[in-house]
């Protein structure tokens, strides 16, 4: 797209704006930034085969994290059993409504859309073809990555269960080992993937059918801007 | 600092990436989408509307828009849901009818009192030193900005990504009280209720994480140009 004839192709630092020429990158490297040492660009091997790997890894293990309790607590002769999910509904019904909300976007609702949107994405271009409404859903993906807190989660249920220990005895159950998994197979996925594979795959038609008389926007008024030629 | 390449495999000593002699993308008439990273060339536009990506169709902008002002506004809030944050209970315990409410740092006195050292300075980390550092991070952040300080920019960057990286953890007090309140409901033995500091705590949580995500950290670097 961008790439020059010879190959460069021409990159700005994310964090301090310097530009760089950055050629073709052997596969498991990296370039950083020569002011900053942000990240420039990376080549990793099969990097959106490995992440469709691990998302549909991830899949499975939320399914399974969801669907059985991952806690339970035993006092007075009585257990008291916990889906990951409990959390949010006992907050709301103790009318903490914005609390449950939070909770519920950080550890259910952010991780399952992730994981759903990267699905969306990534078959299809494994197929061959990008999918519709590509650029929508994959900035989605995006966004979400800071809110979707699974690892800080974990780290509440271990403290959580230290303070209980003082008062009665706490398991561990199924839906937890598959919780723990899935906080491994998601990681993974986010550091093996290089989002500018997913950018590069946006189809140049789909882009001037969109913004064409049949298409169902523009909006508001903006104007595409020209593609930076390299060696400028 | 002149490293490009690296990690493993990479070819000794080649360099992947050369900087094009000192130029920010800004001044050489680019902008970088910040939805997707493309470059493109940067136009003056006719008043009321705006450029979008050519690959996106992200709106584009030289700077995130209005990231001083912006990141002020949501440090300012977050310092101000500080003070409920810390001073409020986070949670009351009800045991055999006696209610005992917990704040943030009683919380953290419990676990230092049951020899609980660990997890002690965990938590204090989590909720009390990381929102310190980030509002002190991101107020010296804004004013080393303003007044166009030139001191150590690479440090300030990575200041700043530590900033963005470290704020979720914090969320660690909010998710063990939601564990908490789920688990303990044994009606008249044991209760667990959230309190409204959890709220005010979870409240700063977020603005903070607002605040570092509307800062645009090439606002550091711009100060060591001569750019008006």
């Amino acid at each position: 797209m961008t790439a020059a004839d010879s190959g460069h192709e021409l990159v700005a630092c994310h964090d301090c704006d310097l530009l760089h020429h950055v050629k073709p990158l052997p596969v498991g490297t990296t370039a950083r930034c020569t002011r900053c040492g942000s990240l420039l660009a990376q080549n990793r091997r099969d990097s959106l085969d490995h992440t469709l790997a691990w998302t549909m890894a991830s899949l499975l293990l939320f399914i399974v994290a969801n669907s059985f309790p991952i806690l339970s607590f035993e006092m007075g002769g009585r257990v008291q059993e916990n889906e990951l999910f409990s959390g949010c509904i006992e907050l709301y019904s103790q009318g903490w409504w914005p609390l449950a909300a939070l909770v519920f976007l950080a550890s259910v609702l952010a991780p399952a859309l992730r994981i759903a949107g990267l699905l969306y994405v990534l078959v299809p271009l494994k197929l061959g073809r990008p999918p519709l409404k590509l650029v929508p859903v994959f900035r989605l993906v995006e966004v979400l990555e800071p809110w979707s807190m699974l690892e800080v989660f974990m780290l509440g249920v271990i403290v959580a269960i230290i303070k209980l220990s003082a008062l009665a005895e706490v398991v561990m159950s199924t839906g937890l080992y598959a919780f723990m998994g899935l906080i491994i197979t998601s990681t993974a996925a986010v550091v093996v993937l290089d989002p500018e594979l997913i950018w590069r795959r946006v189809p140049q038609q789909a882009r001037t059918d969109a913004s064409g008389a049949g298409g169902s926007r523009p909006p508001r008024g903006r104007q595409p801007a020209a593609l930076a030629e390299p060696n400028a | 600092m002149s490293a490009a390449a690296g990690g493993p495999g990479a070819a000794g000593g080649a360099k992947a990436a050369h900087a094009v002699p000192l130029t920010t993308a800004r001044a050489a008439g680019f902008v970088r989408c910040h939805a997707c990273g493309q470059l493109a060339r940067h136009r003056r536009l006719p008043p009321g509307s705006e450029a979008s990506c050519p690959r996106c169709e992200a709106p584009l902008h030289l700077r995130k828009p209005n990231s001083i002002a912006r990141t002020w506004c949501f440090l300012i809030a977050a310092l101000i849901m500080y003070l409920p944050a810390n001073l409020l209970p986070v949670m009351a315990v009800t045991y055999f009818g006696a209610s005992e409410p917990d704040t943030i740092m009683s919380g953290v006195k419990v676990f230092f009192s049951s020899g609980d050292y660990a997890i002690a300075i965990l938590v204090l980390i989590a909720s009390v030193t990381v929102p310190m550092i980030k509002l002190l991070g991101l107020a010296y952040l804004l004013l080393s900005v303003h007044y166009r300080w030139a001191w150590r920019p690479k440090d300030r960057t990575r200041l700043y990504r530590v900033i963005e990286i470290i704020g979720r953890w914090s969320m660690l007090d909010i998710f063990m009280i939601s564990i908490l309140v789920a688990l303990v409901r044994l009606d008249a033995i044991a209760t667990i209720q959230a309190g409204a500091g959890a709220t005010a705590f979870a409240a700063v949580v977020i603005l903070t994480m607002f605040a570092a995500s509307s800062f645009d950290p090439r606002l550091i670097w711009d100060s060591l140009e001569d750019v008006p």
